[in-house]
């Protein structure tokens, strides 16, 4: 009977405790957004965030703290490497979920799972030693001669590194993410569904384009919004091939100073400058509020499309 | 026929994009590789850096590679501390579906905070705790990076564990404590082993987490409340020096670095496949 | 008929808000086997888990009424849910073995509840693989794991790894519809022989089984209890319409 008892009071003790460290679990993202917040406090209470995140005049020595060349930055880099990504992730999913025979889906997955694996520093080795070298040596010249008179493209920074290193090298780090997902929401489509479009006489890329993809559009979407989000927050390839300039990029050949790299390359060495910290963890907030918010839609995308799929 | 042409296109286009997937991997190994390769000799993986390492003159990154180890390994271990009680919890304890909610969405925003924001969290909970940049701060900001993904693959396996087998268990009278720990624990082990390895690999591969609260040093780890040297920043940090040598030792650096998620990779594809001894299926 | 062991009164089981029983009183007496009976889905299966409060165990399940054990009610919130299920024993339809060896599969109820002298866990192992009429079998590779044994074997090992915490009653469901006919017979000359012993409580589909095993027969339909009674009585001389219209195979 006290052995009983015994089990009885540890079962509960152990309930006990591991829903207590459960909700510590649950409430870390709130824990770190307070945490951040309080830090940021001292220069958010001078400037309010719309502020911040509007003005262009980044001055740390005069106080002054604008975070628009930084979010320029990161969206000029995320954008590029999503127009570069999606077209060939999308269609690599649909041929692995639709096309592939099995024996080659089954190699091909996990080479995609070891390209989620490579350190992202390793990207950047990769980046410094391939891409930007390229970019430098063979399309910069070739794009000053041919294609200055786009704007966009204008080819005004020598170097190689910039936004379109960056773009190339977060393009192909976000490869696994949009990969692996659309790949699963594409299989979740019932077989009864491709059966029916098949037997009226369409071709199999009839029948992924008219019923796979109009169905498993959500879920795309969803896979699209993951890779933007794991791109937003990318630090280390990116700050090593995007030549860090606080600037607004004005074509794909600038070099450019995306948020993430900002905090990295400053944050625990300039701390004598007054508000600078406070500046960082201010960045490092709307890092976590930006990524906080395509979760949550991701998610809410996918729920919805599972339950459309069902 | 227009809707044949149409089909063989987007193949084309298709097999076209596989080609641009797989040979980005193969272009990134082969890169290390063809660059790492030169630069490796076994002064690298047997010495720390000696005086004028930074200058071209000899030692090793022996001190980075201790380093990695021993950030990912405690970060693994102190992650799994709290990881696999919050799985079981979800698992086994819990009755209300909707914290359960709760707690898996909360986990799936975690999952996409970015490296540089445990970072900079790592950072400020170190001032707070009064303690500098060391081992230590580098595990704990390296376990809460690695808390959702472990939480996830945990969970992914013991969704798994037939309902028929914990029935078995409490019809024996076990509680939910011995059901969670002598049967479900040891049906999902392998499962548990690559997930931890999985978080593992995923630790000693990041640098922005432990930028600031790990630091570096060019001494081997010995104390949780020294600095510590890791791999990722033994890889960032040399090339960004101008002296040749320096920069070839970035590359062998990213050589080992990578051979060490090969590994790891390969051994949890591995696992898959062993220690099923007991496992019911 | 002998002392009830198990007295039910007024047990209902809803699962969200669809009732699988209803309003059922009866009672299980001992040391014989009684056979649980009607159509697929009447609820046969929901009853015999309540029996032992595993049907908690189902997400959003409530129960109302009694299930008394020797009297006393084991839906009590003051009742040790552990000890009524070491006492109530469950043999499974599925052999479900547990992720160890063969000798730890049946050591573990026993080193639960607070065994742990080696000799002793060895004598009860032996003793109840014996009982299960699996000893000879297995005698030599008792630390092999447990999934590396035939199905039958897994069912026998399940029923001595139930018999290792000394329950009074042991609840059977379907425990022979996974296996070859052979297998199955094996396990029922076990119940017949661990009937002196035991009270058994069977759910079975399988009528002629049900006729073969039973001393006393449970009949349900669309969750409530239609009939009950020695079984000799009910298979020969139901009262009911539905009993007679179920064992002349109307329906299943």
């Amino acid at each position: 009977m006290r052995r009983m008892r015994f089990r009885r009071l540890q079962d509960q003790f152990a309930g006990h405790l591991m829903a207590a460290l459960t909700v510590f679990a649950a409430s870390l993202v709130l824990l770190i957004a307070v945490a951040l917040l309080m830090r940021a406090r001292p220069l958010l209470d001078i400037k309010p965030l719309g502020q911040l995140l509007t003005s262009s005049d980044w001055r740390p020595l005069h106080g002054e703290f604008g975070f628009l060349p930084f979010i320029a930055g990161t969206l000029w880099v995320t954008g590029l490497a999503m127009v570069l990504a999606v077209p060939p992730c999308l269609l690599c999913a649909i041929y692995l979920a639709e096309y592939a025979p099995r024996r080659l889906r089954e190699t091909v997955k996990p080479l995609v799972d070891l390209l989620a694996g490579i350190p992202s520093v390793v990207y950047g080795l990769w980046g410094t030693l391939t891409v930007v070298p390229i970019i430098r040596d063979v399309i910069t010249p070739w794009a000053g001669k041919r294609l200055d008179f786009i704007p966009l493209l204008h080819a005004g920074n020598p170097t190689g590194y910039g936004v379109l290193a960056g773009g190339i090298v977060l393009a192909v780090m976000t490869f696994p993410v949009i990969i692996s997902v659309t790949e699963e929401v594409i299989r979740a489509v019932p077989d009864g569904l491709r059966e029916a479009a098949l037997a009226l006489g369409a071709t199999r890329w009839q029948m992924v384009k008219g019923v796979v993809l109009r169905r498993s559009l959500p879920g795309v979407i969803a896979a699209i919004v993951l890779g933007f989000s794991r791109a937003f927050g990318e630090t280390m390839a990116v700050m090593m091939v995007v030549g860090n300039v606080a600037q607004i990029p004005r074509s794909l050949f600038d070099a450019a100073y995306p948020l993430p790299a900002l905090i990295a390359n400053n944050y625990g060495e300039m701390m004598s400058i007054p508000l600078y910290d406070a500046a960082l963890l201010a960045a490092a907030l709307v890092l976590l509020l930006v990524v906080l918010v395509f979760t949550l839609a991701a998610r809410a995308i996918l729920l919805r499309a599972v339950r459309r799929a069902v | 026929m227009g809707k044949h042409l149409e089909e063989r296109f987007f193949l084309a286009l298709m097999i076209a994009s596989l080609a641009i997937v797989t040979g980005s991997l193969v272009f990134i190994l082969t890169t290390v590789v063809v660059k790492g390769l030169p630069a490796l000799n076994l002064a690298m993986v047997t010495q720390v850096p000696k005086g004028g390492y930074y200058l071209g003159k000899e030692g090793g990154i022996l001190n980075a590679i201790t380093g990695s180890l021993a950030l990912a390994g405690g970060a693994t271990l102190l992650s799994l501390a709290l990881s696999l009680p919050v799985v079981l919890y979800l698992q086994l304890f819990a009755r209300d579906s909707r914290f359960v909610y709760l707690v898996r969405l909360s986990l799936d925003v975690l999952w996409g905070i970015p490296s540089i924001v445990y970072g900079a969290f790592g950072f400020t909970l170190l001032l707070f705790l009064g303690l500098r940049a060391s081992l230590l701060g580098g595990i704990m900001a390296l376990a809460f990076l690695e808390l959702p993904i472990l939480v996830r693959a945990m969970e992914e396996v013991m969704i798994m564990v037939p309902f028929e087998l914990k029935e078995a268990s409490y019809a024996l009278g076990a509680t939910r404590l011995e059901t969670a720990l002598r049967v479900v624990v040891r049906q999902t082990l392998p499962g548990l082993l690559t997930a931890l390895l999985l978080a593992f690999g995923r630790g000693i591969g990041d640098a922005a987490s432990v930028l600031f609260t790990a630091g570096y040093t060019d001494r081997l780890p010995t104390s949780l409340l020294r600095p510590v040297a890791s791999l990722p920043l033994a890889v960032f940090f040399q090339l960004g020096t101008p002296v040749p040598e320096v920069r070839e030792r970035a590359y062998a650096s990213a050589l080992i670095l990578t051979v060490i998620i090969l590994v790891i990779s390969l051994g949890t594809r591995l696992l898959a496949r062993r220690f099923t001894r007991h496992v019911v299926r | 008929m002998s002392d009830p062991v198990i007295q039910i009164r007024g047990l209902s089981v809803a699962y969200g808000n669809q009732l699988a029983v209803r309003d059922v009183s009866v009672d299980i007496p001992a040391r014989q086997i009684t056979a649980i009976i009607g159509p697929s889905g009447c609820g046969k299966t929901t009853l015999l888990r309540s029996m032992s409060r595993l049907i908690e165990l189902v997400e959003g399940v409530r129960v109302w009424g009694q299930v008394l054990f020797h009297g006393q009610n084991i839906y009590d919130p003051r009742v040790d849910v552990t000890e009524i299920r070491k006492r109530i024993g469950l043999l499974a339809q599925r052999p479900f073995t547990l992720p160890m060896s063969i000798y730890e599969n049946v050591a573990y109820g026993p080193h639960l509840h607070g065994l742990r002298k080696r000799k002793a866990l060895d004598a009860i192992v032996e003793k109840e693989l014996r009982a299960a009429g699996l000893w000879d079998e297995v005698k030599d590779r008792l630390h092999a794991p447990a999934s590396a044994l035939s199905v039958g074997q897994q069912q026998r090992l399940c029923l001595a790894r139930g018999l290792a915490v000394e329950p009074e009653v042991l609840l059977c469901d379907e425990v022979t519809s996974a296996l070859d006919p052979i297998s199955g017979q094996r396990i029922e000359a076990r119940l017949l022989e661990l009937k002196t012993d035991y009270t058994i409580v069977l759910v079975t589909h399988v009528l002629r089984q049900a006729r073969r095993l039973a001393d006393y027969v449970i009949f349900m339909y669309m969750g409530e209890l239609i009939e009950h009674g020695p079984a000799n009585q009910v298979f020969h001389d139901p009262q009911e319409a539905k009993t007679r219209a179920y064992l002349k195979g109307e329906f299943y």
